[in-house]
C-alpha cells in the first residue's frame, strides 16, 4: 500500500480514469464508458489507498499476446502480476466483470503500473490488452468474461491463505448485474461457512446492465439484507465517496467475509450520458453532433 | 453479394405473429441478440431472465411442458457451457421443444475465449435427442425458426446477428438435414458450414480458375447428419475431401464427415480445416480467421495437400476480406 497518495490524488486519479476511457470511446468507435464513470472512485481508492500491493515487475507497455495456457506455455506473464507479488502478506485483487477492462487499464495507469502510452495498445489485434479481460490481460487474475467465476476463484485463494495462516486480504470487485447469477451466492455461502474474514467483496451498483436498468431486467434488491442473511458483514456506501469506501474496508468482522455495496451513478463525471439512458452498457457515439459534443467535453476535462 | 441486417430480429417478430404460444427468453443479452425490437411489439411474450442461465434453461423446460414454445436468446457459450447439465437433464433428456438460439458462434466475436463457442457442436453432437443447426447466411437465419418448429424438440442453433451476407436465394429456404450444393465438381469434395462457407466461396472461385473442380456443399444441420448428398459427393470426387468449420477440428463437421466416410467405407483422404485443438483469444475477425487457419488461404493450402500439387497460390490474389462490425462484443 502506497501511503503517499492523498485523497486529492485519488480524486484526480478517478477523474483521469474517466478521461482515459472517454478517449477510447472517441478514438475506437465506442467503449465501456458508463462502467468507468460508476467505478472510477472504487478503483482509484482501492489501488491508491486500500490495497496492500508490492511493486509490479510486469512490462509497463503490454506485450504481444503470449498464447493461451497449455502444458508448453505456463510461464507467460499473468495479468495478476500487474498487482505485484501474488504471495502473502500482500493483498490479492480479483476483477470479476471482464468488460470493465478499459477502466481497469486506466486505473493501472493512474496507479503507475502501466505507462500512459499503454492505452494505445487497447484492443489491438495480437496484443494482450484485450477488450474483455482474461488471464493474460493486465490486472486480471482469471478469464473473467464469463461472469461470477472470479468470486469463487478468489474464495479458494482466500481459503488457501487461511489454511496456511497467511496474512493479507483477497479483494474482489463485482458489478450489480452479477448478483443475478447463482454462483455468487454459492461462493458467499462457502465463504461464510469457512469463516473467510480475509475475503472482501466490493460491488459497483450502478443500476445498469445490458438490457437496461437492473430493477427492470431482474431485481436484485434488497442486497444488504441478502448478504447479511448469507453470513457476510455487509456495508452500503456512496460509491463515489472515497473516504467512505476506505472506511468501509476497515469494517470487517471476525469470521465473516466483508461485502461493501458501492451505490454509484453510471453517468458520474460525464453528465451527457444521461441522454442515453436507459441503454448505457456500451457507448458508441454517433458521428456528428453527439461526437462533437463529447469531444469538446473531453478537451475541457 | 448482398449484405443484410436485422434478419433474425424481423423474422422472430414475424414468427411470433404467425405461431401460437411463442415466448422469447433472454439472459440480459437480448439487445445484443436481435431481440431489441421484439419486446416493443410483444411485451407479454418477452421474458427477461437476467444473468442466470442455469435457471433460464430449466425454467424454459417448465414453460415448454405447459405448452409454450420458448426461444432462448443469448451468446452461444452461455447456452451450453455454463448450463450443460440443465440443457441435458431438463431439456434434452425429456425431449422438450425448447429452441436454444446461440449468438456469436465460434470466433465471430472479439470477446476472447469466454465468449467464443469453439467446441459447442462437438459437445452437443454427443447428446441424445439434440438437433444442431448452424447458420451461414441470411437465408439460413430466416429458415431457422421454421426448422425449430418442424423439429419440435430440443434444438441448438448457431445464430448470426448484425450484418450478414445473403448467399442463397430466399425463394429456396434452407431445409432441415439437407445440404446445399454451391458448385458441382469431381476433383475435391468440400463441406463447409457457418461463416466458413462465405470464406470458402472466395477460395473456390480461385481454385476453379486453376482448373480444380470442386463439389462444394454448404452444411447447416450437424445433428442428425444423414443427408445422402454427403455420401454422393464423396463418392463422386477423384482426390479427396476437405471440411471447413468455425469450430475446433475435433467433434464437429469434420468429425461428422469422417464418421460417414468410415461407416460407408469411403477410403479417401480427409483434411479438416478448423481450429486445431487450441484455445482462441480476443481480436478482430480477419485476424482470428487467419491466425487459427479458418481463412480462404488455409482452405487452398488444404486442397493443395489433397491434390499433392503446388497451385502457385499468392495471398494477394484473393479478394479483400470483408470487414465487419467486430469492435463490439
Amino acid at each position: 500500500m502506497d501511503n503517499n497518495y492523498t485523497i486529492a490524488d485519488v480524486e484526480k486519479a478517478a477523474k483521469n480514469i474517466r478521461k482515459h476511457v472517454l478517449k477510447l470511446t472517441l478514438e475506437r468507435n465506442g467503449c465501456y464508458l458508463s462502467q468507468a464513470c460508476s467505478s472510477a472512485e472504487l478503483f482509484a481508492t482501492l489501488y491508491l489507498r486500500v490495497l496492500n500491493l508490492s511493486e509490479s515487475n510486469a512490462p509497463r507497455l503490454p506485450e504481444k499476446f503470449p498464447g493461451t495456457p497449455s502444458k508448453d506455455n505456463m510461464d507467460y506473464i499473468q495479468g495478476a502480476e500487474y498487482h505485484g507479488s501474488l504471495k502473502a502478506p500482500y493483498d490479492r485483487f480479483f476483477i470479476s466483470p471482464a468488460h470493465y477492462a478499459a477502466p481497469v487499464y486506466a486505473a493501472l495507469i493512474e496507479a503507475n503500473r502501466l505507462d500512459e502510452e499503454a492505452l494505445e495498445m487497447f484492443n489491438r489485434d495480437g496484443y494482450s490488452m484485450e477488450m474483455i479481460g482474461a488471464n493474460h490481460t493486465p490486472g486480471f487474475e482469471n478469464a473473467a468474461g464469463t461472469l461470477d467465476q472470479a468470486i469463487s476463484v478468489a474464495g479458494g485463494t482466500a481459503h488457501a491463505r487461511k489454511l496456511r495462516g497467511e496474512e493479507g486480504r483477497v479483494f474482489v470487485m463485482m458489478s450489480d448485474g452479477e448478483m443475478e447469477e447463482g454462483q455468487l451466492w454459492e461462493a458467499l455461502q462457502a465463504a461464510a461457512f469457512y469463516k473467510l474474514d480475509n475475503l472482501v467483496l466490493l460491488v459497483d451498483i450502478n443500476g445498469q446492465q445490458v438490457e437496461g436498468e437492473t430493477k427492470k431486467v431482474m431485481n436484485i434488491e434488497p442486497l444488504e439484507d441478502r448478504f447479511t442473511a448469507f453470513g457476510a458483514k455487509a456495508v452500503s456506501v456512496d460509491g463515489h465517496d472515497i473516504q467512505a469506501i476506505e472506511e468501509a474496508a476497515k469494517q470487517g468482522e471476525k469470521n465473516k467475509p466483508l461485502v461493501i455495496l458501492c451505490y454509484t451513478d453510471p453517468t458520474q463525471g460525464i453528465p451527457y450520458l444521461n441522454e442515453r439512458r436507459p441503454i448505457l452498457h456500451f457507448v458508441r457515439l454517433k458521428q456528428g453532433e453527439e461526437f462533437d459534443k463529447y469531444t469538446k467535453f473531453y478537451n475541457e476535462m | 453479394m448482398k449484405i443484410e441486417s436485422d434478419v433474425h430480429s424481423k423474422n422472430m417478430i414475424k414468427f411470433a405473429q404467425e405461431n401460437e404460444d411463442v415466448l422469447v427468453l433472454s439472459a440480459d443479452l437480448g439487445t445484443s441478440c436481435e431481440v431489441k425490437e421484439f419486446p416493443k411489439v410483444f411485451p407479454e411474450k418477452y421474458l427477461s431472465m437476467g444473468i442466470a442461465e442455469q435457471n433460464m434453461l430449466s425454467w424454459a423446460a417448465g414453460l415448454a411442458r405447459e405448452g409454450f414454445r420458448p426461444f432462448l436468446h443469448t451468446f452461444a457459450v452461455f447456452l451450453y457451457r455454463r448450463p450443460l447439465d440443465q440443457l441435458e437433464m431438463s431439456i434434452a433428456y425429456p425431449n422438450l421443444p425448447v429452441s436454444l438460439l446461440g449468438f456469436v458462434p465460434g470466433i465471430t466475436t472479439p470477446g476472447g475465449v469466454t465468449h467464443q463457442s469453439i467446441e459447442d457442436v462437438g459437445i452437443l453432437r454427443t447428446i441424445p435427442n439434440m438437433t444442431i443447426f448452424d447458420c451461414g447466411d441470411a437465408t439460413d437465419v430466416e429458415s431457422a425458426l421454421n426448422i425449430c418448429k418442424e423439429v419440435n424438440g430440443p434444438i441448438y442453433v448457431r445464430m448470426l446477428r448484425g450484418q450478414m451476407p445473403r448467399l442463397f436465394s430466399p425463394d429456396k429456404p434452407t431445409e432441415f438435414n439437407k445440404g446445399r450444393v454451391i458448385s458441382e465438381g469431381n476433383d475435391v469434395a468440400l463441406f463447409s458450414s457457418s461463416i466458413c462457407t462465405e470464406e470458402a466461396m472466395r477460395a473456390t472461385q480461385w481454385l476453379e480458375k486453376q482448373g480444380v473442380s470442386v463439389q462444394h456443399v454448404h452444411i447447416t444441420t450437424l445433428k442428425p447428419f444423414t443427408d445422402p448428398l454427403v455420401v454422393e459427393s464423396i463418392e463422386k470426387v477423384k482426390h479427396g475431401v476437405v471440411t471447413m468449420e468455425n469450430h475446433v477440428t475435433i467433434g464437429g463437421l469434420g468429425t461428422a464427415v469422417g464418421e460417414v466416410m468410415l461407416e460407408h467405407q469411403l477410403h479417401k483422404q480427409l483434411i479438416k480445416v478448423g481450429i486445431n485443438d487450441e484455445w482462441t483469444h480476443g481480436a478482430s475477425k480477419p485476424y482470428l480467421l487467419k491466425k487459427y487457419g479458418l481463412d480462404a488461404a488455409s482452405l487452398i493450402r488444404a486442397v493443395e495437400k489433397i491434390l499433392d500439387k503446388d497451385l502457385g497460390f499468392k495471398e494477394e490474389e484473393l479478394e479483400e476480406i470483408r470487414l465487419e462490425d467486430y469492435d463490439r462484443v
